[in-house]
């Protein structure tokens, strides 16, 4: 069952996929089964609004050191995300949702490299896929909102400027690209790089656990460097965790860009 | 267990997901977004707004204080230079009035002196005229009187003619206040 099993010994840990799928302890059989990663989930979830609100709730105009830390946070997504992909008036209307993306994934995922919670609940396919719906409904809504059905439906398939026969060709990887591959890949992008992150730092402190109980003597020293390759890893996925939450948002607001604006 | 994909884990294949992720992604998302949209995001930009209008109150304050200033020290300015102006003006005035005064002075004084020149002059010349008329009158009955008398007398006697005379002039001294006539009287 383990993806990499092939590889393990007697007392060689490898990691392997079911560690995303814990046993669920709380409501099991019911739609709302609680397991590790749903109570991990709902906790960065009550963290982040906690964090915000805390350095929100008596938002004075000369701010805090911590209410500076979320205004600079929030201005960095205002301006960098949704005014800069959206211009100023279409950036405010789309700043709680590019908001609500950027920091839910972030925070989501940087749970990942937090010793003790060590997984992120992104590397389950429904939170991505649930934001990612949301951004595909967002994002044709917007469109048909700006430019009406026919005319969002045309811009999108039928770009202006291609010959007529060319439309036989072009349509078809239009609406591919647009309206099947764009929630697929945001989708898949945020699942796999927290599913992947998680393994590879599983792959590292589980050899280095290998090395310096199991084989111990001089193969210890190559425990040495599966450890610092852990460490290492460590620090670029959290680099990774705001990557990928920038990713996501930024990807939001330039489809909505591109469906908003006429000329496609 | 060969007959599981790779990406299956147990009965969980890792691309469909279980109910209970949706339900609580969904949960989990839609309490984000609320929460940004309805409740962190609106205190977040009054709070922007409000910074913004007191950084723009405090210019305007900023500007209007450096009109204030200006337009004190326009002020200041111009009455320190019409002060000076008055200050000059009133030298000169002084200095003219009293130039004018110098010169008022100067001509009342020769006007003055003139006159009492002139007056000085005038008395003398009538007590000249006086004293001529006086000496007039006189000396006819002087040299009468005295003529007289000597021919009264011995002239051979130079002693009595000295006497004579002595007396003679202690007469005329002692009547001096008096007028000639008086003089004339005594002989």
């Amino acid at each position: 069952m383990s993806l990499l099993a092939a590889g393990g010994g007697d007392g060689f840990h490898a990691p392997g996929l079911e560690e995303f799928y814990p046993p669920s302890f709380l409501f099991v059989g019911t739609p709302f089964e609680i397991n590790r990663m749903m109570l991990l989930r709902i906790a960065a979830t009550i963290v982040l609004i906690l964090i915000f609100w805390l350095g929100l709730r008596k938002a004075r105009i000369v701010p805090t050191r911590f209410q500076s830390l979320i205004e600079m946070a929030l201005d960095f997504v205002r301006r960098d995300i949704a005014y800069g992909m959206l211009g100023k008036k279409d950036g405010d209307r789309f700043f709680p949702l590019l908001a609500a993306l950027f920091f839910g994934i972030l925070f989501l995922n940087i749970t990942k490299v937090i010793p003790f919670l060590n997984i992120s609940s992104n590397a389950n396919i429904g939170m991505p896929l649930v934001m990612a719906l949301v951004v595909y409904v967002v994002m044709i809504g917007a469109g048909i909102k700006a430019q009406g059905g026919g005319a969002y439906i045309k811009s999108q398939l039928f770009p202006a400027g291609v010959p007529k026969p060319m439309y036989l060709l072009v349509t078809p990887i239009e609406f591919v690209s647009t309206f099947i591959a764009r929630p697929v890949s945001l989708t898949l992008r945020l699942m796999f790089n927290m599913l992947v992150g998680h393994l590879l730092l599983v792959l590292c402190f589980a050899a280095t656990q290998f090395f310096f109980v199991d084989m111990g003597g001089l193969m210890g020293g190559f425990g040495i460097l599966t450890l610092l390759g852990g460490l290492f890893f460590m620090l670029f996925e959290a680099m990774v965790s705001i990557l990928q939450a920038y990713v996501f948002a930024l990807l939001t607001a330039a489809y909505i860009q591109l469906s908003v604006s006429q000329d496609h | 267990m060969t007959s599981m994909t790779p990406l299956a884990a147990g009965e969980q294949h890792i691309l469909i997901p279980a109910v209970y992720d949706i339900v609580w992604s969904a949960v989990c998302f839609l309490i984000i977004l609320i929460a940004f949209w309805k409740l962190l995001l609106p205190k977040f930009r009054k709070v922007l707004d409000d910074r913004a209008e007191a950084i723009q109150g405090g210019i305007e304050k900023a500007e209007k204080i450096q009109a204030e200033a200006d337009t004190a020290l326009a002020e200041y300015q111009k009455q320190l230079a019409d002060g000076r102006a008055e200050a000059a003006r009133l030298r000169a005035e002084a200095q003219e009035e009293g130039a004018q005064i110098i010169a008022e002075m100067k001509q009342q004084a020769t006007e003055e002196s003139e006159r009492i020149i002139a007056a000085a002059k005038v008395q003398i010349e009538a007590e000249r005229q006086a004293a001529m008329v006086s000496l007039r009158s006189d000396v006819g009955g002087l040299a009468t009187d005295l003529a007289s008398r000597i021919v009264g007398e011995s002239l051979t006697d130079d002693t009595r003619s000295a006497s004579v005379v002595d007396r003679f002039i202690a007469d005329l001294e002692a009547s001096a206040p008096a007028s000639a006539g008086a003089a004339s009287k005594e002989v």
